[in-house]
C-alpha cells in the first residue's frame, strides 16, 4: 500500500511534465453567445489561465449618437442589448426626458413597464434555453423558444418588430394598446404561468442540472459588489438590490413585486433568480393590465425634434442583464454632446478572468452561460 | 382614400394632379359629394394548419412544394438520384423485413448445399438433390457469407431507421413534428420517411475534407475502426431463437471485447484530426468508454450466474416459462438484482454510445464537436453509423439479458404464437426508444463527476449485485 502513488503525488512528481495547451474559445464556437473570445490556456481539464477578449461586435453607438438627434438616438439603443430591447429604449428616454424636461403621461408609463417586463420574460427565457443547450439539455431550448416566439408575436402585433423594437419614445411610446392586445397578452400570461413549473421540472431540480451548477463558479457577496456585478448576477449572491426597488421609475413603486435573491452565488443561485423573476414578471404584468390609466400615450407640449439646455442627465433601470444606466451630456444642440453607457453585460463580464482559473473545461460554459451576456451590450 | 380630392379641393391647381381622373370627378360633385364606394378592406385568409405536419395547408398547397419541386424534380440528374435513392431504400429494406424468415432460409440453403433432396422450386414439383457436390468448407463460406450479409444489412438499415426514428421522437418530445416532406413526392408522405436515405445521398455527395493540420492516413483510418468492431461484435448477437450469425459459447464475451476496441478510432481520430477540441474529445472519450466498461460488465455478472452460460441463446432461454404461469422469469423480474442489473447496465450502455447525458467526448457546446469535429461528408457519417449500430447492440444485449430474449411477456395464445424474432426486435425497439427518451431529457454531465458516477456508484453497487445473486443462487434457486 505504501508504495502506491496518489494522484497528487503524480502531479507533485518533478519528473512526470504535463504539458499545458492553449485553447482559442471563441470568437465562433457554439457557447459563447456572439463573439466572445477566451483565450484558455488549460493543463489537462484544469484552466490555469485565461483571457477574454471582446470588441469583436463593437459599433461605436456612442459616438454614432453624438452626430443624431435624440429621436434617432433611440434607434441605436436597440442595437446594444438586442435579446432585451426595450429597458434599453427606456433608459436612454428616461434621461433624455430628464433632460429636456418632458413630463410622460401614466398610460406611457404602465405601457413601458408591461412591455420592459414582457421583454424581461423573452430575454429570461433565452438565458434558460441556452443555458440548457450550454450544459447539454437541447429539449428546454425549444420549449423556452416556443413561449418566446409569443411575446414576439405580442411585440410585433403591437410595434410591428420582434427584435429592435423602438417602441418607447421621448415623451412615451409609439403606439397605444389595443384592447385586443391587451386581452391577447393576457390570455399569453395565463398560459404562460403553468410553463414556469414546466420548467421547473425539465431543468430547474434536474439532479444532474443540479450537480453541474451548484457549487460551481461561487460568487461571494464581497466578491459581487466589488466588481459592480448588477441584475441577477447581483442578487444571486444574496445581494438585495434592484433598481426597480430602490430607484423607482416609470411608477414601478405602484407594483406589488419581490425581488428574489439567492443565497451562495453559485451558478444555480444566478439560474434561480432568473427563472424566479420571470414569476415576478408575470406578476408586474398582471398588475399593469389590470389597472392600465386611460388618457394619451404620448406627452404633448415639447418640442419635436428637442434642444435641452445644456447640461446633463443619468438615469438607470434595472434592465435583463443589470442595472443599465446612460449618461447623457447637451451642449444645448439638438444631439447629445455625449452619451455614456454604464453596460451591465460587459461590466459583469470582467469577473471571467479571476473567476475561471482553477475550473474544468465543462465549468467554463456552465460559469459563462450563467452570467448571461449579450456582446452586443458588451461592445456596443 | 376616398376623401383625399375633397380636401384638397381648395386649391386644386396646387396639387400636382394627385388622380387625374379622381380630379375632374370631384369638381362637381362638390355639391353633393357622390360616396365612392370604399375599396374592399383586405383580409388576411384564416391560417388553416395542417394537423400532419403542423404547415400552413394553402401554404403546403398552393404555392412553394408544386413551385420549387416541379422544378427540381424535373432535372433528370434527380430523377436518377431519385432512381437510385428507392432502388437502394427498397433493397435494403426489404432485406431487413426480411431479416426472421431469410435466416429459416437461409438455414434450407445450407442444408440444400450439403446435399439435402429438396423440392425443385422449393415448394413443389420434383424432389432432387443440389447437383454440385460442394466440400463442407465451402458450403459453410456460402453459407458464412449470406449471415455476414445479413448483419451487415442489420447494421446499415438500423442507421437509417433510428436515425428518422430519433429525429421524429426528439422532435415530438421537443414539441416539433420533425422530418415531413422528404420522400413526400413519391405520392407517399409518410411523416418524412425519406429523410436519412436524402441525408444520406447528400453525405455522400459532400466534399470530403482532411484538415492541413490532419495526420492523413490515421484522420482516414479512424472511422473505419470505429465502426469495424461494432459490427464484428454484431455476429453473437440473437436476433430470435436460434438466429445468430454464430454461435458462440462465449458470446458475451466476445461482443464486449469487440465492443471496446472502439475506442481506438475514437482516440485516433481526435489525436489525428490535428484539432484541439477534437484531441480533447479523443482523451476524454477514452477515458469515459474504458471506466464504463467495467459496470457494464460487472452487472450482468449476475445473470450470468443465474443462467450459468456466457451463450446468448442459453441466456434467453434460461428466462423461458413464467412464474404462477404470469409473471415472465424474465431476469429483470428477478428481486433487487435484476431491477439493479438492469439500470447499471443500461446506463453504462448509454455511457458507451457517447449519447447524453454522458456526450462529454463530444460536447457540442464545450468541444464544438469533439473527436468528429473535423470529419466531413461520408467519413462523418461513419461515426454515427458506429453510434446508431452501438445503440441497437445495446438494445438487443438489454432484450437478451433482461428482458426474456425472444419470450412473450403474457403467458397467452396470440401472444406466444408471435414469432420470436418479433417478440425480440419489438423489445430492442422499446430499448432503443428509451436510449432517445433519455438522449432528450438530461443534461450532460461533467468529465469528473462521470468518473465519479462510475467508480464510485455504479461499480461499488455492481458488486453489491453480485453478492446478492450469490445469496439468491444459494438458498432461492439452487
Amino acid at each position: 500500500m505504501s508504495n502506491m502513488m496518489t494522484a497528487a503525488d503524480a502531479s507533485t512528481m518533478p519528473e512526470l511534465k504535463t504539458d499545458q495547451l492553449f485553447i482559442n474559445l471563441g470568437p465562433q464556437h457554439p457557447s459563447t453567445h456572439g463573439v466572445l473570445r477566451i483565450g484558455l490556456t488549460i493543463e489537462g481539464e484544469v484552466i490555469v489561465k485565461a483571457v477574454p477578449d471582446i470588441g469583436y461586435l463593437h459599433r461605436g453607438t456612442e459616438k454614432l449618437a453624438e452626430v443624431r438627434n435624440y429621436h434617432h438616438c433611440v434607434v441605436l439603443t436597440d442595437r446594444w442589448d438586442y435579446v432585451s430591447a426595450m429597458p434599453n429604449n427606456l433608459v436612454f428616454c428616461l434621461a433624455a426626458e430628464k433632460l429636456a424636461g418632458v413630463k410622460t403621461t401614466p398610460r406611457a408609463d404602465a405601457l413601458r413597464v408591461i412591455m420592459c417586463e414582457m421583454n424581461r420574460i423573452a430575454s429570461h427565457l433565452l438565458f434558460f434555453g441556452t443555458y440548457g443547450i450550454d450544459l447539454g439539455a437541447y429539449t428546454p431550448f425549444l420549449y423556452a423558444f416556443r413561449e418566446r416566439e409569443m411575446v414576439l408575436d405580442l411585440f410585433e402585433m403591437l410595434c410591428g418588430a420582434r427584435l429592435t423594437y423602438n417602441y418607447i419614445r421621448l415623451g412615451g411610446v409609439m403606439v397605444d394598446a389595443s384592447p385586443e392586445w391587451l386581452k391577447r397578452t393576457g390570455e399569453f400570461i395565463e398560459y404562460f404561468k403553468p410553463r414556469l413549473d414546466e420548467y421547473d421540472t425539465l431543468l430547474t431540480y434536474n439532479p444532474i442540472f443540479m450537480a453541474r451548477t451548484k457549487g460551481v463558479g461561487i460568487v461571494t457577496a464581497e466578491e459581487a459588489k466589488s466588481w459592480a456585478l448588477s441584475g441577477p448576477n447581483l442578487r444571486g449572491s444574496g445581494v438585495n438590490y434592484d433598481v426597480r426597488k430602490f430607484a423607482p421609475y416609470s411608477g414601478y413603486e405602484n407594483y406589488d413585486f419581490d425581488v428574489p435573491v439567492g443565497t451562495d452565488g453559485s451558478c444555480w443561485d444566478r439560474y434561480f433568480c432568473r427563472v424566479s423573476e420571470m414569476r415576478q414578471s408575470v406578476r408586474i404584468i398582471e398588475q399593469a393590465i389590470a389597472k392600465l390609466p386611460a388618457g394619451p400615450f404620448m406627452a404633448s407640449g415639447f418640442a419635436k425634434v428637442p434642444k435641452p439646455v445644456p447640461g446633463e442627465a443619468y438615469a438607470h433601470v434595472e434592465a435583463s442583464r443589470g442595472d443599465l444606466g446612460i449618461y447623457l451630456a447637451s451642449d444645448g444642440g439638438i444631439s447629445p454632446f455625449r452619451m455614456h453607457v454604464h453596460a451591465p453585460s460587459f461590466i459583469n463580464l470582467a469577473m471571467l478572468q479571476e473567476k475561471l482559473v482553477g475550473m474544468k473545461v465543462s465549468d467554463v460554459i456552465a460559469l459563462l452561460g450563467s452570467i448571461d451576456i449579450v456582446l452586443g451590450e458588451v461592445d456596443r | 382614400m376616398s376623401d383625399k380630392p375633397e380636401e384638397k379641393k381648395p386649391e386644386p391647381a396646387a396639387v400636382p394632379a394627385p388622380a387625374p381622373a379622381a380630379a375632374p370627378a370631384a369638381a362637381p360633385a362638390a355639391a353633393a359629394p357622390a360616396p365612392k364606394p370604399a375599396p374592399p378592406k383586405y383580409v388576411p385568409p384564416t391560417p388553416v394548419f395542417n394537423r400532419a405536419n403542423g404547415r400552413l395547408i394553402e401554404d403546403r398547397f398552393t404555392t412553394w412544394p408544386t413551385q420549387v419541386f416541379a422544378n427540381r424534380w424535373s432535372r433528370p440528374g434527380f430523377q436518377w438520384g431519385a432512381g437510385m435513392l428507392v432502388g437502394i431504400f427498397l433493397g435494403l429494406g426489404l432485406t431487413g423485413f426480411a431479416i426472421g424468415e431469410l435466416s429459416v432460409w437461409a438455414a434450407r440453403v445450407y442444408a440444400i448445399l450439403g446435399g439435402e433432396p429438396f423440392k425443385k422450386f422449393f415448394l413443389f414439383g420434383p424432389t432432387v438433390v443440389f447437383p454440385v457436390k460442394l466440400a463442407p468448407l465451402a458450403v459453410d463460406a456460402i453459407w458464412t457469407a449470406i449471415k455476414v450479409l445479413i448483419v451487415l444489412h442489420v447494421v446499415l438499415i438500423n442507421g437509417l431507421w433510428s436515425i428518422w426514428w430519433e429525429r421524429k421522437i426528439s422532435a415530438h418530445i421537443q414539441s416539433r413534428v420533425g422530418p415531413t416532406y422528404a420522400g413526400s413526392p413519391s405520392g407517399w408522405n409518410f411523416h418524412g420517411w425519406a429523410q436519412t436515405a436524402i441525408d444520406g445521398i447528400k453525405l455522400l455527395l459532400k466534399e470530403d475534407i482532411t484538415p492541413a493540420a490532419a495526420d492523413k492516413w490515421v484522420h482516414a483510418l479512424a472511422p473505419g475502426l470505429v465502426v469495424a468492431p461494432c459490427i464484428i461484435a454484431f455476429a453473437p448477437v440473437l436476433f430470435g431463437d436460434g438466429m445468430q450469425a454464430a454461435n458462440l459459447d462465449i458470446g458475451t464475451l466476445y461482443i464486449f471485447a469487440f465492443a471496446g476496441i472502439s475506442v481506438i478510432g475514437v482516440v485516433m481520430a481526435g489525436w489525428a484530426s490535428g484539432n484541439k477540441y477534437s484531441l480533447l474529445g479523443g482523451l476524454r472519450g477514452a477515458a469515459q468508454i474504458v471506466s464504463y466498461e467495467l459496470p457494464r460488465g460487472f452487472s450482468i455478472v449476475p445473470v450470468l450466474m443465474f443462467a450459468g452460460s456466457l451463450d446468448l441463446q442459453v441466456i434467453s432461454n434460461a428466462q423461458a416459462g413464467y412464474w404462477h404461469g404470469v409473471i415472465p422469469r424474465w431476469f429483470i423480474f428477478y428481486p433487487v438484482v435484476g431491477q439493479l442489473a438492469f439500470v447499471i447496465f443500461l446506463i453504462a450502455s448509454v455511457a458507451e454510445t457517447n449519447r447524453t447525458p454522458f456526450d462529454i467526448p463530444e460536447a457540442e457546446s464545450e468541444l464544438v464537436s469533439g473527436f468528429h469535429t473535423e470529419y466531413s461528408g461520408m467519413k462523418w457519417s461513419i461515426f454515427f453509423l458506429a453510434e446508431y449500430a452501438y445503440v441497437l447492440l445495446g438494445s438487443f444485449l438489454l432484450a437478451t439479458f433482461f428482458l426474456g430474449g425472444g419470450a412473450s411477456p403474457i403467458n397467452a395464445v396470440p401472444f406466444t404464437l408471435i414469432p420470436s424474432w418479433m417478440w425480440m426486435l419489438g423489445k430492442a425497439m422499446l430499448m432503443m426508444f428509451v436510449f432517445l427518451w433519455i438522449r432528450w431529457t438530461l443534461p450532460r454531465f461533467r468529465v469528473d463527476q462521470l468518473m465519479d458516477f462510475t467508480w464510485k456508484f455504479l461499480l461499488p453497487w455492481s458488486f453489491v449485485n453480485i453478492a446478492i445473486a450469490g445469496l439468491y443462487l444459494a438458498f432461492w434457486l439452487k
